[in-house]
């Protein structure tokens, strides 16, 4: 515990130490150290600018993030358990994968406005296929052998997807929902740079507008702070629901 | 082969089936135009241990789960007690070979998962799941995970799993095969115990000839493509003897050796 504490701060001092080297450097003169990046988080921390934008930023993330993964997670279930299901849903989650979704923007904004809409669709999209496609396979890979136990020993159609599917299947659904919610940060900031500036996309565009390279690049630090702490946070409740995920499998 | 001994030997075993626990009548099962079963019957005596033997690809295991009401048979009727079985049912309880434990669950709630699922009551089912964690020498492991057992712990996981919702029947498909031979040999000991002390019926799927001589009342052989069984051995003396004077005993080699050479022509 202790030693793996002391790797993670070794491996912060080594990418802060690089980031703060290349910014004296300097690589490029839009490129900030970090703790000229730091001052201003700090400066924008104390001044409360960045926890206005956040409470924007948080809107579209968080009900993006939310219907992406109780939506994506019963879909593909659906889909795992049943082929028909399969072959109507799973292109539709690999073409979505797949679109250059920055391109899509101009469409969703034309339908949708630029409001609240559009950014939590920008977020669905960008986290919703990875959480569908991994849960299905998931599911259809369950060991057949545990649900043949589970039958044998009169298991309901109901007792084998709850006792059964679900716990095997957790490892690599929760794989898919740490992917799919770093899809959807991206997808969040990308919703704020591209239909209208607000929140966090809004200190980004305004500080590169006015060369305010540090504040520019606080704001980016931050959205990845939290995007690290919420998955941490999602580890937990992996730990917490399936205690023996992070134990290691049965192997032979 | 001495024609005359299989005749005997198959005598004998309608003679002594006065009661049986499960009776499989004329079952046959097809996979698509494979016939992995064909017409095949088989008795199997209360309180005993009967072995089905034979080749790979006998169709063993496809009879087993049949039985178990795991497979559907294409034709044929299975019953236990006289009454015919439409699908799994708590007469039966069935050990696997790959173990078939939930990794993310420890020894006690893999133990009792039998009984959970059929919605006995916390507290009772951990008190019977210890009880047959006691009884399968794994006392001090009840928060252990899968993982964190050996091989042969494993099945004895999987063994007090099945015990522990006291079916009168007990399938096991090839239990010992993937535990290691010093294992193995006590597993075969102990199996022994548990067939004199608990009143029931085990039907025991093997590959191992000499495993099945050892631990059977009774032993079918049964020979591939399509499957039916060829003959029925029950050894007579060496079974009242103790278990460290049979594999010494000459019924038991010669058992050993008949079987083999019936067997060694399907054995590629």
């Amino acid at each position: 515990m202790n030693r793996s504490l002391v790797l993670k701060l070794l491996s912060a001092i080594i990418v802060f130490g690089a980031w703060e080297i290349a910014g004296r450097v300097p690589v490029s003169y839009a490129f900030p150290t970090f703790i000229e990046s730091m001052q201003a988080l700090t400066a924008m921390t104390l001044n409360g600018s960045i926890f206005v934008a956040y409470a924007e930023t948080l809107k579209p993330l968080m009900l993006g993030v939310a219907i992406s993964a109780t939506a994506g997670i019963g879909l593909g279930l659906w889909i795992g358990l049943s082929s028909r299901f399969e072959w109507l849903f799973s292109p539709i989650f690999v073409v979505a994968q797949a679109a250059p979704l920055a391109a899509l923007i101009p469409i969703l904004v034309m339908a949708y406005g630029i409001g609240l809409t559009s950014k939590v669709f920008v977020v669905c999209i960008m986290a919703m296929p990875v959480i569908v496609l991994n849960t299905a396979s998931a599911v259809r890979n369950t060991p057949a052998s545990l649900k043949e136990m589970g039958r044998s020993f009169l298991a309901t159609d109901r007792d084998i997807l709850l006792k059964i599917i679900i716990p095997a299947a957790s490892p690599v659904i929760f794989a898919g929902l740490r992917l799919g919610i770093s899809a959807g940060f991206i997808g969040a900031i990308l919703s704020e740079l591209k239909i209208t500036p607000t929140g966090v996309g809004d200190i980004i565009t305004f500080s590169r507008s006015i060369a305010d390279y540090p504040s520019m690049y606080a704001a980016i630090f931050s959205i990845i702070v939290l995007a690290v702490l919420f998955l941490n946070g999602l580890e937990r409740v992996e730990a917490y629901l399936f205690e023996g995920n992070n134990r290691g499998y049965v192997s032979d | 082969m001495d024609m005359s001994q299989i005749k005997d030997t198959l005598g004998d075993a309608q003679a002594v089936d006065i009661d049986s626990a499960v009776s499989v009548r004329n079952v046959s099962k097809n996979y698509g135009e494979v016939e992995a079963l064909r017409d095949l019957s088989l008795e199997f005596p209360r309180g005993q241990l009967t072995s089905l033997l034979g080749p790979s690809g006998c169709g063993k295991t496809t009879l087993l789960k049949i039985i178990a009401g795991l497979l559907d048979a294409t034709s044929g009727e299975i019953e236990i007690d006289g009454k015919k079985i439409t699908g799994p049912g708590d007469d039966r309880a069935f050990v696997f070979q790959d173990f078939a434990l939930l990794p993310w669950a420890n020894v006690m709630r893999n133990v009792s998962f039998g009984l959970e699922l059929r919605g006995v009551a916390k507290s009772e089912r951990e008190d019977i799941a210890q009880k047959y964690i006691s009884n399968v020498g794994l006392t001090g492991f009840e928060k252990a995970f899968p993982h964190e057992l050996s091989g042969g712990m494993r099945q004895r996981v999987g063994l007090a799993r099945a015990l522990s919702v006291d079916a009168q029947v007990l399938l096991l498909d090839e239990p010992f095969s993937a535990v290691d031979e010093q294992n193995r040999r006590k597993f075969q000991e102990d199996l022994l115990e548990l067939v004199r002390n608990e009143n029931k019926t085990f039907i025991f799927v093997t590959h191992s000839i000499e495993e099945a001589v050892y631990v059977s009342d009774q032993i079918a052989i049964l020979l591939p493509r399509p499957s039916r069984v060829s003959e029925v051995i029950r050894p007579k003396e060496f079974r009242s003897t103790g278990v460290e004077n049979i594999r010494r005993s000459k019924e038991y080699l010669d058992i050993v050796d008949q079987i083999w050479s019936s067997l060694r022509n399907y054995v590629e």
